[in-house]
């Protein structure tokens, strides 16, 4: 039992702040994103050659063989700069379901391009009308002779518009919510019968709504066996989450830090508004709430590595739960104590209030985590 | 970074469960799991087997007699012990004043006392709090006037738990009113048997006589009883109000709690269901569990830290009494309608009378009412936000 980050750790969370204090500043991240390319170059060839795109894969492919503990210190930092790059949708979800899942080939001929910043991948799962229920999948790939069709319609899939390949969740037999029979593919991007409608996201991310009619795929890249992908899914987005949740850690810890500097330096009545009590323990809740959350992050990425699905599963949605309630908690409370400029553009604080906001609707809200937490004890009555 | 226990402390584990298997009495163990009345001669009782193991103060080093343990074996004892029905030591000997002697006493102080504490010989009480001086201690009035070589004190101290069963009580007292408040205050030890002290009960909400006043009128103490130096008292007092917050945290009565909780919940009926599959129960349930976890690891956190645990233990007061009310809550509302009736003399052990409802809705009214205290005690949890505020956030 312990919490300390191992020596290389502690230097790749040192050389990470750095990055976000010094190149990654409120006015290049502001440039990055009303480019509306929803990535900048030059910071994802630097992540690459830090080796943060290829962090968690095996040394065989280019990888350092790291584990969700490393994805946690990268995304902490992601979190204090809001970082806006594809690093979650590529790395963490695709990247960790290939490495998880794939074969051999689909290994060594994808994997180093992620981890080289040439290849970008996003994970097509999400459905319109599923909500946050993994299993709930629509979309259909028929056999057509040697090769698959597939066909249906994905929605908020985390940059997909700018990803060169997609993983596409469909389903091979079964009804619509039976975790059994889904399968997943890698189709390439430009492939006929795609549609995709790429939209800017509220806290400077990119999605896309995608529409796939009778697209042709070959049986190689098919990833796993047919209609057993249910739970290479759920560990992607279990990674997901436990990435989300570091992320917000950082984001929380930079909400207090810009409204404790404002709290100290806003006069009103004559006096710095946090010299007042209730601004006082407003602020100490926030704290409090953040500090929770991180121990729970912790969790999360301790146990997101995890095969025991039931332990792990427990832990990322207890995390998921307590993350998302502080997020909400200390988002909102953060634009409260910046008063008026909590609610301009030009604040980082409204930006922070706009990740944390969306984090807790992504791969599940509070209220979601909470319920599977709660039928979680209704099962061991059984 | 690894959450999971070492096989060492997977084996220290079992090495204790067995201890407890072994050695902790049957009748205590009901006492403790039926929540009944807690009993002077039970906690002595304990006390005294711990003792004879050398087990009697798990967090001091072994130079006093203590075990040594490092701060997750003291953790893992601690939980092992609460999940096994052993009743809590007695905090105010061995976790407030020990290590105030240990720390700031002379050597003759630590000999003298410190046995008596491991042994649980020695009933030790808290002389903190006063009418005047709650949440704001410093201002307190207890007086101690040096007169050759003792003291003469003279004041009132209340709130103090389980005073009427004290051998001793450490106090904070007025030695100068120069200069600020905190400056004229000294650390004494006084024996409860000096003529002069008188020890009056204070019937808590729930009718059990738990807290005391007790006054001072010109009772003379040894100036050899003074620890420190005199009018250096808030120091000391403020790293005792440290070790207290962590220990205030009370994960492993609380994860002993939750496993009641639960297995009540899966027990108790909800017209023709089990309670456990009442949505709006169950979800509180869970969330309440989550928040137990957070505090659980976040107690590791902060106590495996090297840099220690400073001020950030106020967090763990907080979060440790909020979580604890809230079980307490909900173990009451478990009962539903069963737990109105109030029947005092259903808290002793060998209580063979009527009851309203099961034995797990008996007392939890009364506890319910009783752990209010939680949030105020030990500097009340708006306190804890301002030491937060101010030594955490330096607003």
């Amino acid at each position: 039992m312990n919490f300390d980050l191992t020596e290389e750790q502690q230097m790749l969370n040192d050389s990470l702040r750095r990055f976000v204090t010094n190149e990654y500043g409120f006015e290049k991240r502001g440039e990055i994103i009303s480019s509306g390319a929803g990535i900048d170059k030059a910071t994802w060839a630097n992540f690459a050659e830090m080796g943060l795109l290829g962090f968690t894969f095996p040394e065989d492919y280019d990888g350092l063989g790291g584990n969700a503990i490393d994805t946690m210190v990268v995304m902490e930092n992601f979190g204090r700069g809001l970082v806006v790059e594809p690093y979650l949708a590529t790395v963490v979800l695709a990247g960790g379901l290939i490495r998880d899942a794939g074969n051999e080939a689909q290994k060594a001929d994808i994997l180093p391009g992620i981890a080289s910043g040439e290849r970008l991948l996003a994970l097509a799962h999400n459905e319109p009308g599923a909500r946050y229920n993994l299993s709930q999948v629509k979309t259909t790939a028929c056999k057509d002779g040697a090769d698959f069709l597939i066909s249906g319609q994905k929605t908020a899939v985390l940059h997909g518009g700018q990803a060169n390949q997609l993983i596409v969740s469909a389903r091979t037999s079964g009804n619509v919510n039976d975790e059994s029979g889904l399968s997943l593919f890698l189709v390439d991007r430009n492939a006929k019968g795609i549609t995709v409608d790429d939209f800017a996201t509220h806290d400077g991310h990119r999605t896309a709504e995608i529409s796939l009619s009778n697209v042709t795929v070959s049986a190689d890249n098919l990833i796993g066996t047919v209609d057993e992908a249910f739970p290479a899914i759920e560990k992607a987005v279990d990674l997901g989450i436990a990435a989300l949740c570091a992320e917000a850690v950082g984001a929380m810890e930079a909400m207090n830090a810009a409204t404790l500097e404002y709290i100290k330096t806003r006069k009103q009545f004559g006096t710095p508004i946090g010299k007042f009590q209730v601004l006082q323990h407003r602020m100490a809740d926030m704290f409090i709430q953040t500090e929770q959350a991180k121990t729970m992050a912790i969790l999360a990425a301790s146990e997101a590595d995890s095969d025991d699905r039931a332990r792990r599963r427990e832990a990322i949605s207890m995390a998921k739960t307590l993350v998302g309630q502080a997020a909400r908690y200390v988002g909102q409370q953060g634009v409260q104590l910046h008063g008026g400029m909590g609610v301009t553009d030009e604040m980082f604080a409204a930006h922070l209030f706009k990740r944390l906001t969306l984090i807790n609707l992504l791969f599940g809200d509070a209220d979601h985590h909470l319920a599977q937490v709660s039928d979680g004890l209704l099962a061991k009555t059984a | 970074m690894d959450l999971n226990y070492t096989p060492e402390q997977e084996a220290f584990r079992a090495e204790v469960r067995q201890f407890l298997d072994d050695n902790l009495p049957d009748d205590i163990r009901e006492r403790v799991q039926k929540r009944l009345r807690p009993d002077k001669a039970m906690t002595e009782r304990w006390q005294k087997i711990l003792f004879d193991k050398g087990w009697g103060a798990s967090t001091w080093p072994e130079e006093f007699g203590g075990t040594g343990w490092d701060p997750i074996q003291q953790i893992i004892f601690e939980e092992e012990c609460a999940l096994a029905g052993a009743p809590r030591q007695l905090d105010f000997g061995l976790r407030m004043v020990a290590p105030v002697i240990m720390t700031f006493g002379n050597d003759v102080q630590k000999q003298r006392f410190l046995p008596g504490i491991l042994s649980g010989e020695d009933w030790w009480c808290q002389g903190y709090s006063e009418p005047g001086a709650g949440s704001d201690l410093a201002s307190l009035r207890t007086s101690a006037k040096r007169e050759g070589d003792h003291y003469v004190v003279n004041g009132q101290k209340t709130w103090t738990t389980l005073g009427q069963h004290a051998d001793w009580i450490f106090c904070l007292v007025r030695t100068s009113t120069e200069g600020k408040p905190q400056q004229g205050i000294s650390f004494l030890l006084i024996d409860m048997n000096t003529p002069g002290i008188e020890v009056r009960p204070i019937i808590m909400l729930d009718g059990e006589h738990e807290i005391n006043e007790v006054y001072f009128d010109n009772v003379k103490v040894p100036a050899e009883n003074l620890i420190g130096e005199e009018n250096q008292g808030w120091t000391y007092a403020k790293f005792l109000l440290g070790h207290e917050r962590t220990g205030l945290a009370n994960v492993g009565q609380w994860k002993a709690m939750m496993k009641r909780l639960k297995e009540v919940a899966y027990q108790e009926q909800d017209g023709q269901r089990p309670l456990i599959e009442n949505t709006r129960f169950r979800d509180r349930l869970a969330q309440l569990d989550a928040e137990l976890r957070a505090l659980e690891l976040t107690v590791l956190r902060v106590l495996t830290d090297k840099r220690g645990p400073g001020p950030q233990a106020s967090i763990l007061k907080i979060r440790g009494t909020e979580i604890g009310q809230q079980l307490f809550e909900m173990l009451m509302e478990a009962g539903g309608q069963d737990a109105i009736a109030h029947i005092p003399e259903a808290l002793e052990l060998d209580y063979n009378g009527p009851r309203a409802g099961s034995i797990d809705a008996t007392p939890s009214a009364g506890d319910y009412f009783n752990m209010r205290k939680l949030s105020i005690f030990g500097g009340s949890n708006e306190i804890q936000r301002n030491i937060i505020a101010q030594l955490v956030l330096g607003l």
